[in-house]
């Protein structure tokens, strides 16, 4: 069994960083929303005002000053290069270092890095974009870039599922997504509480309710990798080919462009020929053990 | 009774049903209609029917001491609700409330048991499909408690 | 052999060849002995250079060894390797200073002081530095710090006329002949009252160089004894049959020779750091009381627990996983990523490992299983 190398995934055209890839850009924090109980979104703009546009799926290397930096996924509207969104969930110190800026300081910020989401594999298509916990933050470009171009595409299905009703993020959208055409969003949590009057399972539930095309459709997935397994599974029985299914992957980042070897993910740097990967390509590698 | 079977071959539960099946279960049917926080059953209480959910949505409680009620999971349209008429001791495990209007067929436990006693194949047929649902509840379920949200 | 002037140098010569580089603002660096060990260091002069030592090696063993015979280079390798300079252990990327909540970043020169010219390279380690190129060169992004000390190495090679019991660099496909990438290689001739280099020229600068020095022109005979001397240091007692071993690797990540192996492993991450190709960091931030940051890139090793760590935990916490993940690199996914294996055979691993744990016999171990099932 050979893995295939090759992922036919856009490559955004990368900003200049032939000089040096380690230099981050200054970047001053506009606005800090917060968004659940341990999950926040900065919005930040570059210092010396030069816009950098970035693909849906890609991601940045975000410093904070004197205390680390973290990959991020890129969670805003690609039509709006002048800024960038991303939203974070406050795990550890560094992670808490950034949810913790104020507005007016100042982060640095390398990329964006890494491959994009098939927008143009989809054109024409129906999009099934399934989305677990803090997995939607990377799938938010591509609903605003459909939503951008919306006859570009067809039927766009979201199937969302977070931990409780706390924890789900962007719910004022969700709602307006809701009420676009030709779009359906289905909201799932783990553990309902009375008040909700939601949908409760895991979010591999929520297919049963989902108005699919799947001869036709392109799915993307993000969430833990355990339920991307499961939803993988779920894709298989509704009859996706696992070409037509693409997931974003994570692990470990020190440099973000290929040159430290944490992120290997068998053959592959999640930050090069990542991290959004067509799903034939990992999937043999998503059934072992600790790699 | 025509109108009912033919709401009950249509339901997703009972897709390829032969139709002497279905006549069958339709002579222990009914059309039912529960509104919005209704307790559709309580846990430990005699389970003597399922429903064949036709619309709306039914969350399965649980009520745990000294802790807030739970949501465990929800029932929707297409759905199936209980299985417990299936198996002694025939007792509801959860509470089933309706969360939103909820349109049902309404299937008699008692009724349903007698006829697959007389009629082994009939028994297969539903045997077969509740093995289905209750595996797929299992999966979701387990995945359910791997809390993959979590932090650590 | 790939043809080539070939010149004569007497022995006695070498210091001159060392003064002629530091003339032409060289840093000169090779082998030295100290600690009881040949390490990499810099040369002030031809009197530094190991003359008449050797190392015994074997796996978990390495001893110097004196030598009768007065010669610089009759060794097979030592701890270090010549990432030291190239891809140095410690760097300072950037410094930083902050000011109303906006930061700049103070410098980022990454040139060291003095190009390096370094004596003694081996075609297993110039294998080595063209693995490394690619990786750190010839990919999507460039490694600055890499790049600014890689461009300008004056590189003095050395040709192997044997073999030591850990080097298995013939059957990796990169050695021992030196083949090119190199400004200068010397074939040393210490025997019968005799002491002196073939020197082969690799380039114009090598020419130039060598120009200071009184040379010869190489005989028939010298040549011929070159030949010899790399299809001798050809036979050697490790080999690993890398015909399918990639698919092979990619096919056993279940094997339980993975788990045999971590009884005895101690991930203590020896072997990534005396292996010439192994490029693995991290990256560190510091701030100082005057509120100035550093970020600081450290080697870091595939072995260590928190390498593959995200929240919630390291995906790789079994020694098992750790050292399948570095063999299946090495010999696999290396292929995949960067068009060779990352091994050159150079034995270091084998010598350092303090359980002695032998890839040559690691890999024999997945090969045989598999062709036993098969």
């Amino acid at each position: 069994m050979s893995v295939v190398i090759e992922n036919p995934v856009l490559h955004a055209t990368e900003a200049l960083h032939d000089a040096n890839p380690m230099l981050p850009s200054a970047f001053v924090v506009r606005a800090v929303a917060k968004e659940t109980y341990d999950t926040f979104t900065l919005a930040v703009e570059p210092q010396n005002g030069v816009g950098t546009a970035f693909l849906p799926g890609q991601f940045s290397m975000l410093w904070v000053y004197g205390v680390g930096e973290l990959p991020i996924s890129i969670s805003g509207n690609p039509a709006e290069p002048q800024h960038l969104v991303y939203t974070i969930r406050s795990v550890g110190a560094a992670t808490h270092a950034l949810v913790s800026q104020k507005v007016g300081s100042a982060v640095g910020v390398r990329g964006p890095y890494g491959t994009a989401w098939p927008l143009e594999a989809a054109r024409g298509r129906d999009l099934i974009i399934i989305a677990g916990g803090i997995g939607l933050a990377p799938l938010r470009p591509v609903i605003y870039e459909v939503l951008n171009h919306r006859s570009d595409y067809g039927r766009l299905v979201l199937l969302y599922g977070a931990r409780s009703p706390r924890d789900l993020l962007y719910r004022k959208e969700l709602k307006s997504w809701a009420r676009q055409d030709d779009t359906q969003v289905l909201t799932t949590v783990d553990y309902g509480g009375l008040s909700w009057r939601g949908h409760v399972g895991v979010v591999t539930t929520l297919f049963k309710f989902a108005r699919l095309q799947p001869a036709k459709s392109v799915a993307m997935v993000c969430g833990p990798e355990i339920m991307m397994r499961f939803v993988l599974r779920e894709l298989d029985a509704v009859g996706l080919r696992r070409e037509d299914v693409y997931l974003s992957m994570e692990r470990n980042m020190k440099c973000g462009v290929g040159l430290c070897g944490h992120c290997q993910y068998g053959p592959h740097f999640i930050c090069k020929d990542g991290p959004v990967f067509r799903s034939d390509i990992v999937r043999p590698l998503m059934e072992k053990y600790e790699l | 009774m025509e109108t009912l079977e033919r709401i009950i071959s249509e339901h997703p539960f009972f897709a390829d049903l032969a139709s002497p099946y279905a006549n069958l279960i339709t002579g222990c049917a009914s059309n039912i209609r529960f509104e919005p926080g209704t307790y559709i059953f309580r846990e430990g209480g005699q389970a003597d029917v399922f429903y064949l959910v036709r619309s709306g949505r039914v969350g399965l409680e649980i009520f745990p001491p000294h802790r807030k009620p739970i949501l465990l999971g929800t029932v929707g349209q297409g759905e199936i609700l209980g299985w417990s008429w299936l198996l002694p001791p025939y007792q509801w495990k959860f509470n089933a409330r309706a969360t939103e209007s909820v349109r049902a067929i309404a299937l008699d436990g008692k009724c349903l048991r007698t006829k697959c006693e007389e009629n082994h194949d009939l028994g297969y047929e539903l045997l077969k499909r509740f093995a289905q649902v209750i595996e797929k509840r299992l999966e979701a379920t387990r995945l359910q408690l791997l809390d993959v949200y979590a932090v650590a | 052999m790939v043809a080539r002037t070939h010149v004569v140098v007497e022995a006695n010569q070498l210091d001159q060849l060392i003064q002629a580089l530091a003339r032409r603002g060289y840093d000169a660096i090779g082998p030295t002995v100290r600690d009881g060990a040949m390490v990499l260091d810099h040369l002030d002069s031809a009197r530094d250079l190991p003359a008449g030592w050797t190392a015994e090696q074997g796996p978990a063993h390495y001893r110097l060894q004196p030598l009768p015979r007065p010669a610089f280079f009759a060794y097979a390798g030592g701890p270090q390797s010549w990432k030291k300079y190239l891809h140095p252990a410690d760097v300072c990327l950037y410094a930083a200073e902050r000011q109303n909540g906006a930061f700049h970043i103070l410098n980022n020169d990454a040139k060291p002081e003095r190009p390096y010219a370094f004596l003694g390279v081996k075609a297993c380690e110039l294998s080595a530095i063209k693995i490394q190129d690619r990786v750190l060169m010839g990919d999507k992004y460039r490694d600055p710090v890499y790049e600014a000390r890689r461009k300008q190495t004056f590189i003095v090679a050395k040709q192997c006329t044997k073999s030591g019991p850990t080097c298995f660099c013939a059957s990796m496909g990169t050695g021992p002949e030196v083949k090119d990438g190199f400004d200068l290689v010397l074939t040393e001739f210490a025997f019968d009252g005799q002491h002196r280099f073939v020197v082969g020229i690799g380039s114009e600068r090598g020419e130039e160089v060598l120009s200071e020095l009184h040379t010869a022109p190489a005989s028939r005979e010298d040549l011929q004894k070159i030949q010899a001397g790399i299809a001798s240091a050809s036979e050697q007692e490790r080999k690993i049959d890398t015909a399918g071993l990639k698919d092979l690797l990619y096919a056993n990540f279940e094997q339980p020779r993975w788990s045999k192996v971590a009884e005895r492993c101690l991930t203590c991450g020896n072997c990534t750091m005396v292996c010439p190709t192994c490029f693995c960091t991290t990256v560190e931030d510091s701030t100082d009381i005057t509120g100035r940051a550093e970020r600081l890139r450290r080697w870091d090793s595939c072995f260590s627990i928190n390498f593959s760590y995200i929240h919630g935990g390291s995906i790789r916490t079994s020694a098992s996983a750790r050292y399948r993940q570095w063999l299946t690199h090495k010999f696999a996914a290396w292929i995949d990523q960067f068009g060779t294996a990352g091994c050159v055979g150079c034995g270091r691993c084998i010598v350092w490992c303090p359980a002695g744990i032998d890839v040559t016999e690691e890999i024999r171990a997945l090969q045989e299983k598999q062709h036993g099932n098969s």
